[in-house]
């Protein structure tokens, strides 16, 4: 689905990111650990054609479809091309309403019906947003923007989701909730790039993992086998190495 | 006659001009963070070119409303064009510059627009031609002309319009995006530069307008006219909440009326020493007022939170 090759970013001097390749396969949720400042959300930027400074080939490959260039598209055209980045800090539209807000996560999606149907289904699945879903999403908790982010991005439809620190702040009964989310839109079809500094639970619901140290990919496999990976739980998972 | 009254109306007509123009102040820093000082040369042209257009006109011996209808048509278009260009040329490319430098450039535009237009109408006034029948109503002791009624109703339903085309519609809501977080809106698959682009021609179209309300009520049009009009409007948008679209139409009709009554009553208030001629400065006390106890305007609490 999505296949990075050598990307690097610079900001003024420093190098945050520096040549790094991964890939996500179809369906595939792939997650994308470290520690603060190693470059993760960086990457989701870059990826996300926030930072256009970025270089690198990133290649989007949608099954049966021609594919796409995403280091050519102007960041508003990303999401037209099935790409949905849920920002760190959730970045909702904290003046406009939890209704609006999913309203315009489908802004690029033309078909009334289909927008509709998402949004009930959505709202269906969503108790908490459908009870206020005519409240300004700033007098939302936390948690609840934080389903509304993902929930706009759903409305988009898109075939690769990109989540920056979907846990970030969040009482672990909300980050439950969350999770379901996400792992029901894998279940849907969406492949997923998880960026989480919560490393056991990003390994617990990704199949594969790939962690970033100051810039470079150092180590990468299979999420399972990472949780048992002393390097991994020395570094990232708290755990003392007896 | 009573005083009271027909400054009140002529409050009204004035203030809804003054709303007009501010609301061009305040949709591009309600989306930019810029004061767009340029906008009140807009405005002028949009007057010369009405001026202009008209006076082409006459001679034709079309119905004077018809010759109106026509110079907005032609003064709207050549506005959201030149609207256009401040954006693209003046402004864009300073957009991630610090907030002094687009400010200069705004302040260069104005200057360069206010030589052209001296180059291309001259340094006199110039007066339109009467638009409406002289009609007048009476209410209550005072008087409303044909025109200034069909100026009130005309600006009363260009303002419901936008209001409705920025709640309702889908480029509103857009507008709205862009305005509260531009990398977020641009996430959302909305192209935040074509619609930074359209907030300037919509304000610009808003501009026209007024420009032909000036001149058809005041009969005066000249090169300077936008000077004083735009730092009105600027301080009625800054009245209402500068970033705030019904901050901008309440602050624009509470300052025509402010100025209204205060060049009504100056004369009686100073015993004689002022005149009306010194109506300028109610809205300038305003200004001042506002900006020491309540930056924020009436409506705006966003200020703070941007600065």
């Amino acid at each position: 689905m999505l296949d990075v090759r050598n990307l690097r970013l610079q900001y003024g001097g420093i190098q945050a990111v520096k040549g790094i390749s991964f890939d996500v396969q179809c369906g595939e949720m792939v997650a994308l650990i470290g520690a603060n400042g190693a470059g993760k959300t960086s990457t989701l930027k870059a990826l996300a054609r926030m930072l256009p400074q970025a270089t690198g080939r990133v290649q989007l490959n949608p099954p049966g479809e021609a594919a796409v260039d995403l280091m050519r598209l102007p960041a508003h055209e990303l999401v037209a091309a099935g790409v949905a980045l849920v920002p760190e800090g959730r970045g909702v539209f904290a003046r406009q309403t939890v209704l609006e807000n999913l309203k315009l996560g489908a802004f690029r999606v033309k078909d009334r019906m289909l927008v509709n149907e998402r949004l009930e289904n959505l709202l269906e699945r969503l108790p908490r947003l459908k009870e206020r879903a005519t409240q300004l999403a700033g007098t939302l908790s936390g948690g609840e923007q934080q389903m509304l982010a993902i929930a706009r991005a759903l409305m988009s439809g898109p075939r690769l989701l990109l989540l920056d620190e979907p846990s970030m702040g969040l009482a672990p009964i909300m980050v439950e909730r969350i999770f379901e989310l996400i792992i029901s839109a894998r279940e849907s079809g969406v492949s997923i790039l998880l960026v989480e500094q919560n490393a056991r639970l990003a390994l617990k619901v990704s199949s594969r993992a790939y962690v970033l140290e100051s810039g470079h990919i150092t180590l990468s496999g299979n999420s399972a086998e990472l949780l048992q990976d002393d390097r991994v739980r020395a570094a990232y998972l708290g755990d003392a190495i007896s | 006659m009573d005083i009271f009254l027909q400054q009140i109306i002529n409050g009204l007509v004035l203030g809804s001009i003054y709303a007009l123009v501010a609301l061009g102040y305040t949709m591009v820093y309600g989306i930019l963070g810029l004061i767009n000082f340029a906008h009140g040369e807009v405005v002028m042209i949009g007057a010369l070119v009405s001026y202009s257009v008209m006076m082409v006109l006459v001679p034709s011996g079309l119905p004077p409303v018809l010759l109106a209808l026509i110079s907005v048509l032609v003064a709207a278009p050549v506005c959201m064009a030149l609207a256009w260009a401040i954006e693209r040329y003046a402004y864009r490319p300073l957009r991630h510059a610090p907030k002094l430098t687009p400010l200069i450039s705004a302040i260069g535009v104005s200057i360069l627009l206010q030589n052209l237009a001296m180059m291309i109408w001259g340094r006199g006034y110039h007066a339109f031609p009467d638009i409406l029948p002289a009609i007048h109503f009476d209410i209550g002791g005072a008087q409303i002309t044909l025109l200034q009624t069909v100026t009130i109703g005309l600006a009363a339903a260009t303002m419901g319009i936008l209001a409705w085309m920025i709640q309702r519609t889908s480029l509103g809501q857009a507008m709205r995006a862009t305005a509260e977080n531009p990398a977020i809106a641009e996430l959302m698959g909305i192209p935040v530069n074509r619609i930074i682009t359209l907030t300037f021609i919509i304000g610009a179209a808003l501009a026209a307008l007024a420009g032909l309300m000036v001149g058809a009520n005041y009969s005066v049009a000249h090169y300077y006219m936008g000077f004083m009009l735009g730092l009105k409007a600027f301080t009625a948008a800054v009245l209402g909440g500068i970033g705030n679209i019904t901050g901008a139409m309440l602050g624009g009709l509470l300052l025509g009326l402010i100025e209204s009554l205060g060049a009504g009553y100056i004369e009686d208030l100073t015993g004689g020493i002022l005149g009306s001629h010194y109506q300028d400065i109610f809205a300038f006390l305003v200004l001042i007022g506002v900006l020491v106890f309540r930056p924020g305007g009436l409506m705006g609490e966003r200020v703070s939170e941007r600065a």
